[in-house]
């Protein structure tokens, strides 16, 4: 125990005296869900717009004052003829332009139908759809108000809600991937790192011809980074309750506990990187390459699963991140409790066991 | 209870590091590996302080198989590797600290066998090893290795970069603790230093020349040999290289170490040629062989 203890220490010390891997440890974790939560989103707020209205009569400018107070849309130019929707998005100036056709309120109390042209600048697809759907439910919700008064007509009206993300909020969607990314990358990258830079620096032969036995050696290695580890999955937890307001709905005990099998599998994987790697050179290329891609790619964290072609699927299936996102959305955005994700937590620690077995099994008591 | 070492082969490869070598150091003896860069002293210390596996071979080390035993071997040796193995990023009581914890000892249970050593490194023990100097570094190296008090201490190259005066420091350091009993293995490239271990073995590669205490293995240099000094050493060996009763010459500092094939030697023609070749101040005078001399005229 007093050994453990001891090589625990240096562990530290290595650590704290190493600028770069602080730093890694502890800024990106921050560094990364901020830029997530802030930047990288697939929220519209803002988005500069442009009318060109030709029935300019009660209900045309009413529906421009619905848009005009939305948070989603700023109307930064009034165009005069049609012509010039082409130059102004040449011009970058505006995302969308909505052209109101001659006689809009009266087609619309007359004919009940009445034409509104949405036009939206599609270099970016994602955005231009997401603007498309905002607008039309601003206009849906128009025609609504409309039918109150009148109700004359039967219509059909789909309702749909989104559930436990109802504002669609990207962020919610982020932090279970951010939070699988970084624990996968601190804990995986950092180990392996760690474990070759004793054998690059000579100080694994030294600690060969010592009575330290492999696990000894394994577990004093991983010990100070589950440790940090848990730091950092509880800065991003309260990043995201406290910053970006994202609700944790399920149990925080139960998340914590998850959060530490994850761990555990990233630490096991990592070792069993160090395992196969002699320098720290190929341990960080490993890490990143072999984990840190297909965490993002495949792991459902940006891309739907779903969506993939089948191939990949089924290769998504091995990633342990996967598994962990499906728990942490679960447990944070709706609120269910272990039962519920039992499949995923078995799968996630009969991971862990096979990669801390291999890397028991190839870790090496000789120097070849 | 020292190491006994019984037709060990190892290569990697194609390249043979170690052919059949057999040796034993007794107990409490201090044994020179001596030989140059790539003669295959690392690779033997690393299959005796098991680290490698032998092609072929048993050794014993302190009563225990390098094979079998490995276990006890790395709980009762100190092993300081030729290339500076501590935390860099430690200082230099921390090293010795992490080294004492994981041998389940402290500094202060053994702090009497190491502070010869300790002593001088002391005042710069907040320092981080990885500002020492060369000398200083060994000393710690030496420190580290030796907190558990180990039965028998493996030292690869434990003087190459080190400054003459910390070398001899060191050497005295080694002498001291073999006093307490310490086994001890050591090599080095330096045919000086060989002079003060019990015995020595020559190593070249892989393949032992001679083992035998540095007296005797001088007294075995097979012909008389001269220091010839001139005023122009480079046309010195060129002139004696092309003389027809040359054995053999090697410089050696300011002379020429000369040995001729004839016994005995004739000194005046030898003089007479050198003259014709243009060169005065000549000197020639009997000398006693070295190692150097010896491995030399071995290795030929």
């Amino acid at each position: 125990m007093k050994r453990f203890v001891g090589f625990v220490r240096k562990e530290f010390y290595h650590i704290f005296r190493d600028k770069r891997s602080l730093f890694i440890l502890f800024g990106m974790p921050i560094a990364q869900i901020l830029l997530f939560g802030f930047a990288i989103t697939n929220e519209i707020n803002n988005v500069d717009i442009a009318i060109l209205d030709q029935a300019n009569d009660v209900a045309s400018k009413e529906v421009i004052n619905k848009i005009a107070a939305s948070k989603h849309f700023s109307i930064v130019d009034i165009i005069q003829q049609e012509s010039s929707i082409e130059s102004i998005f040449k011009k970058g100036k505006v995302k969308a332009v909505l052209q109101f056709e001659n006689n809009f309120g009266n087609n619309l109390i007359k004919e009940k139908q009445a034409n509104v042209q949405v036009l939206t600048d599609a270099t970016d697809p994602n955005m231009a759809s997401t603007i498309s759907n905002y607008i039309s439910s601003i206009l849906k919700k128009y025609q609504q108000e409309l039918n109150e008064n009148i109700s004359i007509d039967y219509q059909i009206i789909p309702q749909s809600r989104m559930v436990y993300n109802a504002e669609l909020k990207s962020v919610y969607m982020f932090v279970p991937g951010v939070m699988t990314v970084i624990l996968m990358l601190v804990s995986a990258m950092m180990t392996s790192i760690s474990i070759t830079r004793e054998k690059e620096q000579g100080t694994m032969e030294i600690l060969l011809v010592s009575p330290l036995k492999p696990f000894q050696v394994i577990i004093g290695k991983v010990f100070p980074y589950i440790f940090l580890s848990v730091i950092n999955a509880v800065v991003i937890v309260l990043l995201s309750i406290f910053v970006f307001n994202v609700p944790v709905n399920g149990s925080l005990f139960l998340l914590g506990i998850e959060s530490v099998l994850f761990i555990i599998t990233s630490l096991a994987l990592g070792i069993l990187i160090s395992t196969i790697s002699a320098t720290q050179q190929t341990a960080m290329m490993i890490s990143l390459m072999g984990l840190m891609l297909p965490t993002i790619l495949l792991s459902g964290f940006i891309f739907p699963i779903s969506s993939m072609p089948l191939p990949l699927q089924v290769i998504s299936n091995i990633i342990p991140a996967k598994w962990f996102i499906i728990i942490v959305k679960g447990i944070m955005l709706k609120g269910i409790g272990i039962g519920f994700v039992l499949k995923e937590t078995l799968i996630l620690l009969l991971m862990t066991l096979l990669f801390i077995g291999v890397s028991v099994k190839k870790y090496k008591i000789r120097l070849e | 209870m020292g190491i006994t070492i019984s037709n060990i082969s190892k290569s990697y490869g194609e390249i043979t590091a170690l052919s059949d070598i057999s040796f034993d150091v007794k107990p409490g003896e201090l044994f020179g590996l001596i030989g140059p860069d790539g003669a295959g002293k690392t690779t033997l210390f690393r299959i005796l302080t098991t680290l490698l596996i032998a092609d072929n071979g048993q050794a014993t080390v302190a009563g225990y198989d390098v094979l079998n035993d490995y276990k006890s071997i790395r709980n009762s040796v100190g092993y300081m590797p030729g290339r500076f193995s501590l935390y860099q990023d430690l200082t230099v009581e921390e090293n010795l600290n992490f080294f004492a914890t994981i041998f389940g000892t402290s500094i202060e249970e053994n702090y009497d066998l190491v502070k010869d050593i300790y002593v001088q490194i002391e005042p710069f023990k907040n320092r981080r090893a990885g500002k020492l100097s060369g000398g200083m570094k060994q000393k710690l190296a030496l420190s580290c290795a030796l907190i558990h008090k180990p039965k028998v201490l493996f030292l690869d190259e434990p003087t190459t970069g080190v400054d003459p005066v910390s070398r001899k420091e060191f050497w005295e350091m080694l002498k001291r603790l073999q006093k307490k009993g310490i086994t001890i293995l050591v090599s080095t490239p330096y045919m000086d230093e060989a002079a003060l271990c019990d015995r020595i073995a020559l190593i070249q590669d892989g393949n032992i020349l001679e083992i035998d205490t540095p007296n005797a293995i001088v007294s075995h240099f097979p012909k008389p040999l001269y220091n010839i000094s001139t005023n122009n050493m480079y046309s010195l060996i060129e002139s004696l290289t092309n003389y027809e009763h040359t054995y053999s010459i090697f410089p050696f500092g300011e002379f020429v170490h000369y040995t001729d094939k004839r016994d005995p030697i004739d000194k005046a023609s030898l003089k007479t040629y050198l003259e014709s070749q243009g060169l005065t101040d000549i000197k020639i005078e009997k000398t006693q062989p070295t190692i150097e001399d010896t491995f030399m005229e071995l290795a030929k």
